[in-house]
């Protein structure tokens, strides 16, 4: 590539990165799908789709098909440009946050990061900006709807995102007062001296960071317990009733995008991010920088995977809050927790440093 | 290619401004704001200010808007009317505004040699940290006006809290 200069070197690299991240993105939402169909199905004792494929394995593809050829409806007393806008800001949030997430061990070719799309100085505040458009997506879909259902859903997944949304902020400036940056890379690399130990939910004493921002998030992702915004028996679907085709699956990818995002981010942040659990100990046993790039993609994958695990789990196992008790438990409890970890935090470092 | 963002984003921010006060409904007007914000951020970011710009979308674009459109949404507010009131609004706005802008396109040519200047994209590339910079100028030398605004905000807060509860 030596008639290359850097600039089209870097160029051709991230086309390339983003195509790749891009496509396992939207693979890992299919196949997230059916993770949660097949395992809720276990947990409630029947098979879950079994008949596509082996195992059910081209289920996602199919459902794929299935949305593309159905008739895309316009319902006629919609706000027409809005309600075609919201999907799109919906995906689209959910989607751009992926950018700045590090899913390898720094591995740098021809001067380009493999395993970043792009290393920012602020990429935690770029997570948490782009979330905060991402609500715009649920408040604009109910609203131009024009359906009372769709409206309700919306008002409700905007008030609760909007309420979670600061203790979640909270629950991070832990973690960034620990590191001393907002670069996620930083992050990272402040928690990989001693493996598992030195892991801020470990080593760093985050736990109570991490169980705030664990509910934080499921309230965020709008998921069971926190999933009144798409509330079955009282709203027929939420936000999206309206919507049909391809218009109802951006949706539905935005929310389970949301989630392999929420992962990421907990696995980053407290969980060490692509760094292996026992530390340094058998780097030597792995030589090559191509092989110890993919065991770190491996230990990311792991964590990530374990985590939507969990959120499937807590969906089987939880029944919903109601409305009043959500809205106190955020404001009442998960928010003074957050900031009383905030200020041990900051004593501890100003005590130790 | 800072000045290719430059123009792009300070075009769209013109017009989205131009389209908040053009559009009837309030919903369209609360949306043309956003993008507004949105490519004030972008500005911000393309002169190096990386923190203001995440900040900006972050509390204007994510949190106050957002309860704008919430607020528009809940009272379903309808189209604007055209009164009275509205047409002499009109009438004198125009000149106002045009007045405004003249002022102070006027203080800020004449005290150019005093404001100093930045490059686009200046601060991009060096390996200082924006929010350090912030943090530290934040709690050193701007430490009483930070903690009157905050103060200020305090009692804000504690009014609406007084406010609501003599309804309930």
């Amino acid at each position: 590539m030596s008639h290359l200069n850097h600039f089209e070197i870097f160029l051709l690299f991230s086309i390339v990165k983003i195509l790749i991240v891009l496509v396992i993105t939207l693979l890992g939402v299919a196949y997230t799908v059916l993770l949660e169909r097949k395992v809720l199905g276990r947990l409630q004792n029947r098979w879950g789709p079994s008949r596509v494929g082996p195992f059910g394995i081209l289920q996602p593809l199919v459902d794929g098909l299935k949305l593309f050829l159905k008739e895309d409806m316009m319902p006629l007393a919609v706000e027409r440009p809005l309600f075609i806008l919201a999907p799109i800001i919906a995906l689209g949030c959910a989607l751009i946050s992926i950018a700045v997430v590090p899913f390898g061990a720094t591995t740098i070719v021809d001067g380009v990061d493999l395993f970043q799309i792009a290393n920012l100085n602020i990429g935690l505040l770029v997570i948490l900006g782009v979330t905060s458009i991402g609500v715009y997506g649920i408040a604009l879909s109910g609203w131009s709807s024009n359906n009372k259902y769709s409206l309700f859903g919306s008002l409700r997944a905007t008030a609760q995102m909007i309420s979670y949304e600061l203790a979640l902020g909270l629950s991070l400036v832990g973690v960034v007062l620990r590191a001393g940056s907002l670069s996620l890379r930083d992050i990272v690399a402040s928690q990989s001296a001693h493996g598992a130990l030195s892991w801020n939910i470990f080593g760093g004493y985050q736990f109570i960071a991490f169980f705030i921002y664990l509910m934080a998030a499921y309230a965020e992702t709008n998921r069971t317990p926190f999933d009144l915004a798409e509330a079955e028996s009282e709203l027929v679907a939420g936000y999206h009733t309206e919507y049909s085709s391809m218009k109802f699956a951006m949706f539905f990818m935005a929310e389970y995008a949301n989630m392999i995002t929420v992962a990421c981010v907990a696995t980053l942040l407290f969980f060490g991010g692509a760094s292996s659990p026992f530390g340094h100990t058998f780097d030597h046993a792995a030589p090559g920088l191509l092989l110890t790039g993919l065991i770190s993609i491996f230990w990311f994958v792991a964590k990530v995977f374990a985590f939507l695990l969990l959120y499937i789990w807590v969906r089987g196992t939880l029944p919903r809050f109601r409305y009043d008790q959500l809205m106190g438990f955020g404001w009442k409890f998960l928010l003074p927790v957050a900031m009383v970890n905030v200020l041990a935090t900051a004593l501890a470092l100003s005590y130790h440093s | 290619m800072e000045i290719a963002l430059f123009i792009i984003f300070g075009l769209l921010a013109v017009a989205g401004a131009l389209n908040l006060l053009f559009q009837r409904h309030p919903i369209n007007s609360a949306l043309s704001l956003v993008v507004v914000m949105m490519s004030l951020a972008v500005l911000y970011w393309s002169l190096g200010a990386e923190f203001l710009a995440a900040a900006q979308v972050i509390v204007y674009a994510g949190a106050i808007m957002v309860l704008f459109v919430f607020v528009v949404m809940l009272l379903n507010a309808g189209e604007e009317d055209r009164t009275h009131g509205s047409r002499i609004a009109y009438i004198a706005g125009i000149p106002g505004a045009a007045a405004i802008f003249c002022l102070l396109s006027f203080v800020f040519l004449s005290e150019r040699s005093h404001l100093g200047s930045t490059q686009i994209g200046g601060y991009l590339t060096s390996a200082v940290s924006n929010i350090s910079e912030v943090s530290h100028a934040l709690f050193t030398s701007l430490l009483l006006p930070f903690e009157v605004t905050s103060i200020l905000i305090l009692v804000a807060i504690l009014g609406a809290v007084v406010l609501a509860r003599k309804e309930l």
